[in-house]
């Protein structure tokens, strides 16, 4: 009785079940989105009263370029360093997980996970106590003359990277090791069977293979490294700090909104350019596998 | 015969072998999977490894690539040892079960992998892939991928990107296993003209002994780890050596009695069976003797006879299949329906005759006395 409805209109099927969630990105994204936008727009001053109104103020967005040039770049070279960095360590270990795993597997996941029972934030701040300057880490650093005496980790960029690619690990690691798990190790054999040594057999079938989660986990690491701010928060400096630390303090300290939705609309532009360009380099059906 | 029995490894090889197993052995923990083999196998020929699943062949056929390592044995490869060398170091190519096609390459970087990795280049690399994907029947394919081709066909390229690198062996993994049964048919004649066309040496492992009986020029029979009986098709079928071989190759008649001579067996119920001296091979106490259904005759005399009753019979076709009561033993017989009306009906009395020269012997069965 109940599929009666879907029966007669089969056509229409498909739409009713994307309904709740077109309905929700609508409501919850698409509306607060023209809502940002209509920000970006507008000028005034706390000073006049809180009476932002809109203006077709495109001055906050060459503003907000001219003055916070360094927090973009930083922000996309930190993005960038730590996601090159989550993909060198956690490939590895993915790797290791799928192929040499066995019973092993799910527990060997839960530990990428775990970290995550622990809310971000105290995570990151566990890092301020690993990287203090009478830390553990600072001592073993001094120790082999990497860092002259007295010199700091915490509070450095070195630092806002090293908590980026912590707290991203596991978006890398993930989807790494479901692309890897899925390669049937009948083809490695092949390539092995036909004169290629293992370390070729990986460059020319496993690694190919593996592209779609190399893909995914860049893509979950770079987008929202790029927009954060806790990391350069508590581990970095007002000298390591990036775009996010910007609009957050905009938004929630000055209350500077035309600037701080000026300076998101700009970010999200070069994150979807940079995707854009990097799905077309890589080939989008890499994207989907 | 072109499957030589094992010799000892101190004994000096009579002909060229391609393959030689000695005292091969694959334990995976407390499991012995293959157990102490010896075989060798002639250049040039089409061999096939045979058994049920379980047997052992696939494991034989995978140290023999160099995917699994023996416990204990040796490899020996046109005289030498390869038993330490990984796959990519054998002289061997493969043709996996699943095909294992790159799925992110062409057909033709599929079938150029081989010759790629061996430093094939230019004109040279795009001739053998061109030869061999026309030795196959599918030139033309070179830029499709995997995924585009039918089951059939993916089975072709896996079998040229493994005969273009000219290997001195080619194993095949039940290659036909997944292709409906039409296709199968067509292409065991296939694989068998290809495999006389380039003279490579063949190991094909099959649990289908009908498959194993069209290709093969020699057949293993391996059951439990162990080679069961090794020989041409028609040694096999005409002259099983062991119950479990008059049973896996087709269907046999055994019926338990005491050898009494060199030539002769005596059946439960008293009747005397003639066998060539050979088959009986001086065995003596208990033994079973068996012969083939379509080799009995209803009435005449062709030297062996057996009373009894028609049990059962079931007319299909070209034959018809009688299950006949004897003293001695159920016994399956199957009469060409040569002329119409020829059955014989339930209940009949009647008596069942075979020539001593169609008689094979085996161990009786432990256990039954």
């Amino acid at each position: 009785m109940g599929l009666g409805l879907f029966h007669r209109h089969r056509g229409a099927t498909p739409y009713l079940l994307l309904a709740p969630g077109m309905l929700w990105l609508a409501a919850f994204f698409l509306v607060p989105l023209g809502f940002l936008a209509y920000q970006s727009l507008e000028s005034g001053s706390i000073i006049a009263g809180f009476g932002y109104a809109f203006t077709w103020a495109w001055s906050n967005y060459s503003s907000a370029v001219r003055g916070y040039t360094g927090e973009f770049e930083r922000s996309f070279e930190y993005a960038g360093l730590a996601t090159v960095i989550a993909l060198v360590v956690s490939y590895p270990v993915a790797y290791w997980i799928a192929f040499r795993g066995g019973r092993w597997k799910n527990l060997l996941l839960l530990f990428i996970v775990a970290p995550f029972f622990v809310t971000y934030l105290i995570r990151t701040l566990a890092w301020q106590t690993i990287l203090s300057d009478h830390g553990l880490v600072v001592r073993l650093l001094t120790d082999i003359h990497l860092i002259s005496p007295g010199g700091r980790v915490l509070a450095t960029g070195t630092a806002v990277v090293a908590g980026i690619t912590y707290n991203f690990l596991p978006f890398m690691a993930l989807p790494l090791y479901v692309s890897l798990e899925q390669i049937d190790q009948t083809l490695i054999e092949a390539a092995e069977d036909l004169y290629a040594s293992k370390w070729r057999a990986f460059l020319r079938v496993t690694f190919p293979l593996s592209l779609p989660g190399v893909v995914a986990g860049t893509l979950l690491t770079f987008i929202p490294a790029a927009g954060d701010f806790i990391n350069a928060q508590l581990l970095g400096s007002p000298t390591s700090h990036m775009i996010g630390n910007v609009i957050q303090s905009k938004f929630l300290g000055l209350q500077d909104y035309p600037a701080a939705a000026a300076m998101s609309f700009i970010l999200m532009a070069i994150i979807l350019a940079l995707v854009l360009v990097y799905a077309r380099v890589v080939g989008t059906e890499k994207l989907t596998g | 015969m072109t499957v030589e029995a094992a010799v000892p490894p101190e004994a000096p090889a009579a002909t060229e072998y391609d393959i030689r197993l000695i005292g091969l052995t694959k334990r995976f923990d407390d499991v012995v999977a293959v157990d102490g083999i010896s075989l060798d196998i002639d250049r040039g020929k089409f061999f096939a490894l045979l058994g049920p699943s379980g047997c052992g062949k696939t494991t034989t056929l995978r140290m023999i690539g160099g995917f699994e390592e023996p416990t204990e044995g040796r490899i020996e490869l046109g005289g030498v040892d390869v038993a330490p060398l990984p796959p990519y170091k054998r002289d061997v190519n493969t043709v996996f079960q699943s095909y294992a096609l790159f799925p992110h390459l062409t057909i033709f970087e599929n079938v150029a992998f081989g010759l790629r990795r061996r430093g094939v280049k230019g004109g040279d690399l795009r001739r053998r892939v061109g030869e061999s994907l026309e030795l196959v029947g599918l030139a033309g394919l070179e830029r499709r991928k995997p995924r585009q081709l039918s089951g059939g066909q993916q089975q072709r390229i896996a079998l040229a990107r493994a005969l273009v690198n000219r290997p001195r062996v080619l194993l095949l993994d039940e290659p036909l296993g997944a292709l409906d049964l039409k296709l199968r048919k067509e292409m065991q004649l296939e694989l068998k003209r290809i495999q006389a066309d380039v003279g490579i040496t063949f190991v094909h492992v099959t649990h289908d002994q009908e498959e194993a009986m069209t290709m093969a020029d020699g057949i293993v029979i391996m059951n439990g780890g162990r080679i069961e009986q090794l020989g041409t098709p028609s040694e096999l079928y005409e002259r099983p050596r062991t119950p479990f071989v008059a049973g896996f190759l087709g269907v046999s008649n055994l019926l338990e009695g005491t050898a009494v001579a060199g030539d002769r067996v005596k059946l439960a119920d008293g009747t005397e069976v003639q066998c060539p001296h050979e088959v009986l091979g001086g065995r003596t106490g208990t033994v079973q003797i068996g012969v083939r259904p379509e080799k009995l005759r209803i009435g005449g005399d062709a030297g062996n006879s057996l009373s009894g009753t028609i049990a059962e019979s079931a007319y299909i076709g070209v034959s018809t299949q009688y299950i006949v009561e004897t003293p001695a033993g159920p016994v399956t017989v199957y009469v060409q329906n040569d002329r119409p009306g020829g059955q014989v009906a339930t209940g009949e009395r009647l008596t069942l005759s075979w020539s001593p020269e169609s008689t094979f012997v085996v161990d009786a069965l432990e256990g039954s006395s």
